[in-house]
């Protein structure tokens, strides 16, 4: 007989105070292969499930400075080299006329590599997910608040898991989530 | 004791009103908002108001076409008169859409609760706001279909666009400023597209919100990563925002027109459009929540606190109106002299006198707080300054240009059918718009509001 193999064990909470202390346990408990799912937000649960590097400072700088270099030297190529314009004696290169244009471009860079960052590093757009299977799971988007230990985790036992998940306060139940 | 300061917080402040009403749960907040869109029936109201929107929508398209047919003609402008309704309605629509990045990034960064319950739909108005506004430099241009010769992109002449026009500038600055607008407003919606797809019934409802969420489950990970970006965006949008009016200014300051070569005009551009914006939010939030319910979300304090944004900005603009003349004088340029007697006693002398009633008298009236929390008369003062601040724009194009250096170029303008066409088309294309959204998404971000409960606050130390 084959079990259907299991992505993860999906713990629900009502509010956020008991999901980030479950995420905590479930740190200290030594998992590492785990989310939480809460419907705005919250403070702190990032941190507690073991997410330290948040790259998108990164992405915006590189970005933003791409676009101010892009820019300039767009502007510069275009007026002084492609195709130089004696426009009322202004030197080819003026640039404190192109900090304007610069500035702009940098901005538009910056602004799209912050949201194509975002979902790009979130790995956005996923249409499929095997949370999605779970009929309470919908409600992590409305007022649910969920941890999910995956099966991928060295530590992950169904039983053992399971076990610890229900020993947590303020649990509401928990589902076996498949593939 | 975090929780009761934080009910109090948003509550009773100072005695003034809450900023959402008592008694909501993460669960009420998400259905009543997320039912105006998947469960209301459609009103008779809504399908009137679209239908009078679209029909000045389809005036503009006729408009527009007869111009493409024509020619720049049709319109009431000619030498010395050359920017006439389109460049005054520009400006004008560029600068009501400010407010929705003042609300969205300026209020968020500043930690500004009350903001969450209005920044949806300011940005919506932003977006339309700039979409009118787009169109009329394009439709001036004499040849529109030639528009796309604004942006540098190789072509078989070999030239390139001259970076070094205020002119050029706008371009960049306007497209730059739609772009992120939008990017802002689509990840503010991201988390609520997913909301409404796990709570849509319907099956295309369903699918359409889902493919728009993009999957999104609201993992730590990716709302620790969105909070970043949400806040570096806004940290992107706020010196934007306030580029974009000085750039637009520009246009006018770097020519030596009198009455438009001044160095107040970046700043004093800023204040007035912020000034039309918020009377356009309350414009917009009065009859929202009149007729969709939602008294509790968009309250008395919300209208109290625009009111005061309005206040403020625009006595920013009343001391414009007063530092233009005395630099004139200051300066003793006899052009610019003339300018601003001119303004006063010349043709155009009961515009101007209209525009200092509308744009300075009226709205001092915000300064009694009754009237802050009247939604009836804040609806009027906001027509007001936005009829207002049209008359100034008109004031400084064509009132400026209409008397210059030589006696010999002295004109007068006058619109015609067309030039009213466009202008109001373009009014019937935003309500259009905004009442389109109000039915297709959520006006009111969910996410942001559940932040707002006390059961948000996590109660322990980290």
């Amino acid at each position: 007989m084959s079990r259907v193999p299991v992505y993860g064990l999906l713990a629900e909470f009502d509010n956020p105070t008991d999901l980030l202390l479950a995420a905590r346990r479930a740190h200290e408990e030594g998992y590492r292969k785990m989310d939480g799912y809460s419907p705005f937000p919250v403070e702190g649960l990032a941190e507690a499930i073991g997410f330290e590097r948040d790259r998108m400072p990164l992405v915006v700088l590189v970005g933003g400075l791409l676009g101010c270099a892009g820019g300039y030297l767009m502007q510069w190529w275009m007026s002084a080299v492609s195709y130089p314009i004696n426009s009322g004696g202004k030197p080819y290169n003026s640039w404190p006329a192109f900090l304007v244009v610069t500035f702009e471009v940098t901005i538009l860079c910056a602004a799209l590599s912050a949201l194509f960052g975002m979902l790009g590093l979130n790995g956005l757009p996923m249409p499929y997910h095997p949370l999605f299977h779970c009929p309470r799971f919908e409600f992590a988007t409305r007022d649910r608040f969920f941890l999910c230990i995956e099966a991928s985790d060295p530590r992950f036992d169904l039983a053992g898991t399971r076990r610890f998940l229900e020993g947590l306060s303020g649990g509401h139940g928990i589902s076996e989530v498949p593939y | 004791m975090e929780q009761k300061d934080r009910v109090e917080e948003i509550s009773v402040r100072h005695g003034r009103p809450p900023v959402m009403a008592p008694g909501y749960t993460f669960a009420t907040i998400t259905d009543k908002i997320s039912s105006i869109v998947l469960t209301r029936p459609v009103s008779l109201g809504w399908l009137m108001g679209v239908g009078f929107a679209s029909l000045w929508a389809f005036i503009l398209l006729f408009a527009v076409s007869y111009l493409f047919y024509q020619g720049v003609g049709i319109w009431g402008v000619n030498i010395p008169i050359g920017w006439g309704f389109a460049i005054v309605s520009f400006v004008w629509w560029v600068g009501i859409g400010h407010a929705g990045t003042l609300i969205s990034a300026i209020l968020l960064l500043l930690r500004q609760s009350w903001r969450n319950s209005i920044n949806r739909f300011a940005e919506a108005m932003t977006l339309f706001a700039v979409a009118c506004a787009g169109m009329f430099p394009i439709l001036h241009l004499g040849r529109p279909w030639l528009a796309y010769w604004l942006f540098p992109y190789p072509n078989t002449m070999n030239v390139w666009p001259q970076f070094r026009s205020p002119l050029v500038w706008d371009v960049f600055a306007v497209s730059t400023y739609f772009t992120v607008s939008a990017l802002f407003w689509y990840q503010g919606l991201i988390p609520d597209l997913a909301t409404l797809r796990d709570r849509a019934v319907n099956r295309y409802a369903r699918t359409i919100y889902g493919f728009l969420a993009m999957g999104w489950r609201g993992s730590a990970r990716h709302w620790k990563r969105y909070h970043t970006a949400y806040l570096l965006l806004a940290g992107l949008a706020t010196p934007l925002v306030l580029s974009v009016h000085t750039v637009v200014s520009f246009d006018f300051t770097i020519a030596v027109v009198p009455g438009w070569h001044s160095t107040i005009f970046p700043p004093f551009f800023v204040a007035g459009a912020i000034y039309s914006g918020f009377a356009m939010v309350l414009i917009l939030a009065i009859p929202i929540r009149h007729f969709y319910g939602l008294e509790d979300f968009v309250t008395i304090r919300h209208l109290e606190n625009s009111g005061m944004i309005m206040l403020a900005t625009g006595l920013i603009v009343a001391y414009g109106y007063i530092m233009e003349p005395f630099m004139a004088w200051l300066g003793g340029n006899k052009y610019d002299l003339y300018q601003f007697w001119d303004r006063a006693h010349g043709p155009y002398w009961w515009v101007f006198l209209s525009l200092i009633t509308m744009n300075v008298v009226i709205p001092q009236l915000l300064w009694i707080p009754k009237m802050r929390r009247k939604p009836g008369w804040l609806f009027l003062i906001s027509l007001d300054v936005l009829i207002g601040m049209w008359i100034e724009r008109f004031v400084i194009v064509v009132i400026s240009l209409h008397r210059d250096f030589l006696t010999s170029s002295w004109g007068m303008y006058y619109p015609t059918r067309w030039d009213w066409f466009t202008l109001l088309g373009t009014v019937g294309f935003f309500f259009m718009c905004m009442l389109l959204f109000l039915r297709v998404l959520p006006m009111i971000s969910i996410f942001e509001l559940r932040e707002l409960l006390p059961e948000a606050e996590v109660k322990v130390e980290s």
